[in-house]
């Protein structure tokens, strides 16, 4: 009995193969809720450069707390990353041969594709914080206003928005965020065993639908600017 | 009706493998598809030729020995159906069939189309039981176990052990094998007293054998012989943050 | 000679109790030091293997499967007897004793009987703590059905699959019992000899099925739990790989066959369709309690589709034959009356072997739901299987061999004549007589694994010393030797035939001449024949491959030799049986009206057999049977 008791207790949630997905959930989870409320917050774009510039300049009053948010969304990014490269390395480990004929009967394109989305969407975080965050020289339009310590977010958007390779990178990006989403968010009640029979094919569904409104949200922003509905 | 097949050779576990063609002349559809190996099989004999090596047993779908990859998808495709029981009318004239074993790291394969699937018994002897001894055990009907638990604890002791989750799984995962015992013996109050242990040893047993982790592509209900449910894979998962809690 | 089966004398009622008294008893300390063999993984072998290994005894467990979870008894459909008297119809130990003693036709030992009806109930208590999911009420308890005409509500049952779901609770014990370290399992093992050194059995020999490996195992007791050799006749209910392989290695070093001629013909399976079929599917019995059975009266009508046929022009022959017992009659005379019809030339379907099974009657009573909450899954694997609908069209079955009351001979401690080799479920001779019951395989397989010989084995290692023969022993060596000469025969033959080309001819002579009725001049045209098979198989055998690898080819062919061996003896059994009775029906031996005539006067015995080399006759042994609480009776349905 001590036996299993202490090789038990030995395996934590951080060995486990469901402790791990337990955690690519939750992470996941709050991921999902982030990119929720950064829709929110962008979508005072439509509402004019005051209205995004106000967001901007009220974000940047919390001060010391921007960092926290920034750092535990940092962690939680990493920790979605790291574990989801590890079971996917796994993964692949335990099927070290593939055969010749392989035929799916229910899994989906998104499902299939959940590390490489994953992977764009992180190339896609890097670019998009250095674009927008970060601020590199050159990679936008920058204008300082002294009176607010902070650059105009509305000019800053609206000319990057502007070209056209940018916007198509955009919307490449958000697709793969749709993609990895509408496997990801049903995966959610799979994983914390919130599901059954009957709930499966709704959580399907509204998963589905989710990645799609995202999709439209996320994008709507540089198409309307480009196509200058947006001023 | 005539047939092509295409069939996976490989002399041991540790030599090369390949696809080989055959050709099967006079397929009657009332056959079954392991009695149309047969047949394949007997002109191999008469030719001197090593025959194509298969598992089998009860051929009535049950036993869950038979393992084949058919046109890829375990078992052949059919819903709820083994590959013993799949009849060759499905088929039609000039086809060409894809027959494959099995394939997963912890599924070794032993000779052609025969794998060696232990890592199911293992993960079974991790913790698959109710630690009961023989005799010495309440009466029946002393525990009364509702009708819908009842019912809900044979969908999942429906599994036949034959792997096909975990060659249908991208991540040769045996979640929904795993699953099923857990869920099983979790509802009844039998087995609910080792439920937290029982989770947690199998588990690790999957992972020490090299299988792969479950990403909710659900290919192992659609490929499943007797149609078990993924949402023994939710009740594992749930069993699991008990156990943590 | 006079077989002694040892059983307990004085009142039945308390004779296990007693029995299990009087048996010694092996030190706790000292069971480790035990190493007991166990071939096979089934209801019997499975569920012993776990007993004696928790008992603290060290278990080598065989299987020729992959997965000790595989063994045939998983394919079981209806359910397990148990006398519990949970419904409170009149049920009780001595009925299914009574029951039990009646069905097999008075060709079993009472005693044996009665220890199984007694730990019957014992067997559902386990089954449920393991945690075997049997149907239950709404109240929570367990729900009972009638099943194969018994007139009390007996059986447990869990859906469609008892067999699978009892075999799933002794793996998991066993399972249990291999993490422990007590089991040690060897999955993909054949065994292909007994070692018997100084007259008791001390060890197998064994070919590993993967790499081709002969591996000699040393044990301070053998048990066999193999199950039934009804492949003898090819087409068959069981699994491909049953074989009397295990059985007849041990009869060829002197272990007693006992009324191997006792063999059960299942009625309701799906007929065969073609010549390359490999084997047949059994479909629940309880189909018969809501089909009827029928041919056309015409033989002129078979070819018609049976919509077509006037009800006038039915022959409901069941009905007809056995008024009050109807579609509902026990399986040797349903069998038999399906074959008579299509004797007769009034058969249906392809090759006019079948019967129709017609819901019609049932459909427009019940409705089409009903029905299909009963036997949903039944009609689904018949159109799975035949491609057609058994709602819109009636069902055509035949009867098929299904299942052994023979087996090899034992005595009341399921020991048989070579002292340390026990036998036990199918594989022994002892508790069906000449017919089996519905539900009461599983109850004997379970029965003797975990509650039987737990108890009787001590009695023989208590005084036999541990490990006092290991495979040092030339014995061993010996036997290895001979094992791997004829793997070598086997592979050199070099003729044309396949194994199953041979495997079905003799089982379409067995089927035709040995099959479900017999006669002298059919047993003896089967005893004149076989030998010529067995000559053809020995000189015009191709077995492709080799023998360092995993062989299918080899192992069919190797199983098929002992088929040829043992078949003759079987013939043998039923042509000194001048008797009809259960499963074993003479044609010389019937009433007027075509019914089993049993001799109780000259066959109220135990055929026990002793194997004197292929193509001599075999030395019959005797056990006299005595019927002290059942009155000998004639068994009727009419």
């Amino acid at each position: 009995m001590a036996i299993f008791q202490s090789s038990a207790a030995e395996i934590t949630i951080f060995r486990s193969s469901v402790g791990r997905k337990i955690i690519m959930a939750v992470t996941g989870v709050m991921l999902m809720a982030f990119v929720c409320v950064h829709l929110l917050g962008n979508s005072t774009v439509f509402f004019g450069a005051g209205a995004i510039n106000a967001y901007a300049e009220h974000l940047h009053s919390l001060g010391p707390l921007v960092w926290v948010f920034r750092l535990a969304m940092l962690g939680l990014f990493a920790v979605h990353i790291i574990f989801g490269i590890q079971l996917t390395l796994e993964n692949s480990a335990a099927t070290p041969e593939k055969n010749v004929q392989i035929k799916r009967l229910r899994t989906g394109f998104a499902a299939q594709t959940m590390i490489v989305s994953g992977l764009v969407l992180l190339a896609f975080v890097v670019y998009h914080l250095l674009h927008f965050t970060v601020q590199v020289p050159g990679m936008g339009v920058y204008e300082f206003n002294e009176a607010t310590h902070m650059t105009n977010v509305f000019i800053m958007v609206a000319s990057g928005f502007k070209q056209v390779f940018t916007v198509l990178l955009y919307v490449v990006g958000m697709i793969f965020l749709a993609l990895h989403l509408s496997h990801g968010f049903q995966s959610f009640f799979q994983t914390l065993g919130l599901n059954n029979d009957r709930s499966l094919p709704l959580f399907g569904a509204i998963s589905k639908v989710f990645g799609v409104v995202i999709l439209f949200g996320y994008i709507s922003i540089p198409l309307l600017i480009i196509f200058g509905l947006v001023k | 009706m005539k047939l092509t097949l295409h069939v996976w050779r490989q002399n041991g576990p540790d030599e090369e493998g390949r696809l080989e063609t055959y050709d099967a002349p006079a397929v009657s559809p009332d056959q079954s598809f392991l009695e149309m190996l047969d047949d394949i099989n007997e002109v191999l004999v008469t030719e001197g030729k090593d025959t194509i090596a298969f598992d089998h047993d009860c051929r009535e779908g049950i036993c869950g020995m038979c393992s084949q990859v058919i046109d890829g998808v375990p078992h052949g495709g059919m819903d709820r159906t083994t590959v013993c029981q799949l009849h060759m009318r499905v088929f039609n004239d000039g086809d060409e069939v894809f027959i494959e074993p099995w394939k997963a790291k912890a599924f070794p394969i032993v000779k052609d189309l025969v794998v060696d699937r232990g890592a199911l018994d293992t993960i079974i002897q991790a913790g698959g039981y109710t630690s009961c001894h023989t005799g010495g055990v309440a009466d029946g009907n002393a525990l009364p176990i509702g009708n819908p638990t009842a019912e809900y604890a044979m969908d999942a002791a429906e599994c036949i052990g034959c792997g096909a989750c975990v060659a249908s799984c991208p991540n040769s995962s045996a979640m929904l094998f795993t699953g099923a015992k857990v869920a099983q013996l979790a509802v009844l109050p039998q087995g609910e007293v080792e439920a937290k242990r029982r989770v947690n040893m199998m588990l690790e047993a999957g992972k020490e054998l090299g299988l792969g982790n479950c990403t909710n592509h659900y290919e192992c209900q659609a490929s499943c012989p007797k149609g078990v449910d993924v949402k023994f894979i939710a009740k594992l998962n749930r069993e699991y943050i008990k156990a943590l809690l | 000679m006079i077989l002694d089966g040892k059983c307990p004398s004085g009142p039945i009622e308390t004779s296990w109790d007693r029995a299990r008294f009087e048996n010694k008893l092996v030190n706790p300390s000292n069971k480790r030091k035990y190493k007991i063999l166990c071939v096979g993984t089934g209801l019997a072998g499975g569920a012993a293997a776990a007993s004696l290994g928790e008992l603290g005894y060290s278990v080598h467990a065989f299987c020729y499967q992959d997965s000790a979870r595989r063994a045939h008894s998983i394919a079981a459909q209806g359910g397990i007897n148990a006398a519990k008297n949970y419904p409170n119809d009149g049920d009780s130990i001595y009925r299914l004793f009574y029951d039990t003693v009646k069905g097999g036709d008075f060709r079993a030992r009472e005693a044996d009987v009665w220890r199984l009806a007694q730990v019957s109930n014992n067997i559902i208590d386990q089954c449920v703590a393991q945690g075997v999911p049997f149907a239950r009420d709404y109240a929570g308890y367990l729900d009972n059905r009638s099943f194969g005409g018994a007139q009390v509500s007996r059986t447990f049952y869990a859906r469609g699959q008892t067999g699978q779901q009892l075999l799933l609770g002794a793996y998991s014990a066993l399972s249990r019992q291999i993490k422990a370290g007590t089991v040690k399992l060897f999955p993909r093992r054949e065994m292909l000899d007994l070692v018997v050194v100084d007259g008791e059995a001390k060890g197998i020999t064994v070919r590993n099925l993967c790499n081709g490996e002969i591996e000699s195992h040393w044990g301070d007791a053998v048990i066999i739990a193999s199950g039934g050799y009804v492949n003898v006749f090819y087409l068959s209910t069981n699994a491909m790989g049953c074989s009397v392989t295990a059985q007849w290695r041990a009869a060829k070093k002197g272990a007693y066959f006992a009324n191997p001629c006792f063999t059960q013909i299942h009625p309701t399976c799906i007929p065969q369709h073609g010549e390359h079929q490999s084997k047949l599917t059994l479909m629940s019995e309880s189909l018969r309690n809501d089909g009827r059975c029928w041919v056309p009266k015409k033989a002129e009508n078979c070819e018609k589709p049976a919509g077509e046929i006037a009800e006038d022009d039915r022959d409901y022959y069941l009905e007809r034959k056995y008024p009050s017992f109807g579609n509902l009659a026990p399986r040797d005379i349903a069998s038999r009356a399906a074959k008579e019809q299509c004797d007769d030339e009034r058969g249906v379907g392809p090759g006019k072997r079948g019967v129709y099974l017609d819901f019609e009657d049932s459909i427009n009573r019940l409705g089409e739901g009903t029905i299909a909450g009963r036997y949903g899954n039944l009609f689904e694997m018949y159109e799975k299987i035949t491609d057609e609908n058994g709602y819109k069209q009636p069902m055509r079955i035949y009867p098929a061999p299904h299942y052994a009351m023979g087996g090899l001979w034992v005595d009341y401690n399921c020991m048989s004549n070579i002292p340390g080799l026990f036998v036990l479920g199918e594989a022994n001779f002892s508790v069906h007589g000449a017919n089996r019951l519905g539900a009461s395989a599983l109850m004997q397989g379970l029965a003797d694994g975990y509650f039987v010989i737990p108890y009787t084995i001590a009695g023989y290692l208590a005084q036999t010393k541990p490990g006092a023969v290991t495979t040092d022993a030339p014995e061993f060596k010996e036997s290895a030797e001979s094992v791997k000469g004829e793997m070598d025969k086997l592979l050199s033959i070099n003729g044309t035939k396949s194994p199953s080309a041979l495997h079905r001819k003799l089982g379409s002579l067995m089927w035709e001449n040995v099959g479900m009725a017999r006669s002298e001049e059919s047993l003896k045209d089967a005893l004149a024949k076989i030998p010529a098979i067995r000559d053809e198989f020995w000189s015009d055998l191709k077995v492709v491959g080799s023998g360092e690898v995993f062989n299918n080819q080899l192992e069919q062919a190797w199983r098929l030799a002992d088929f040829l061996e043992f078949a003759e003896v079987l013939c043998h059994d039923a042509l000194n049986r001048e008797e009809s009775c259960g499963g074993h029906f003479r044609t010389e031996h019937q009433t007027d009206d075509g019914e089993a005539m049993r001799d109780d006067e000259n066959f109220c015995y135990a055929a026990a057999w002793e194997f004197k080399g292929a193509g001599n006759t075999p030395e019959l042994h005797k056990e006299p049977l005595k019927f002290e609480n059942v009155k000998l009776a004639v068994r009727s349905y009419k």
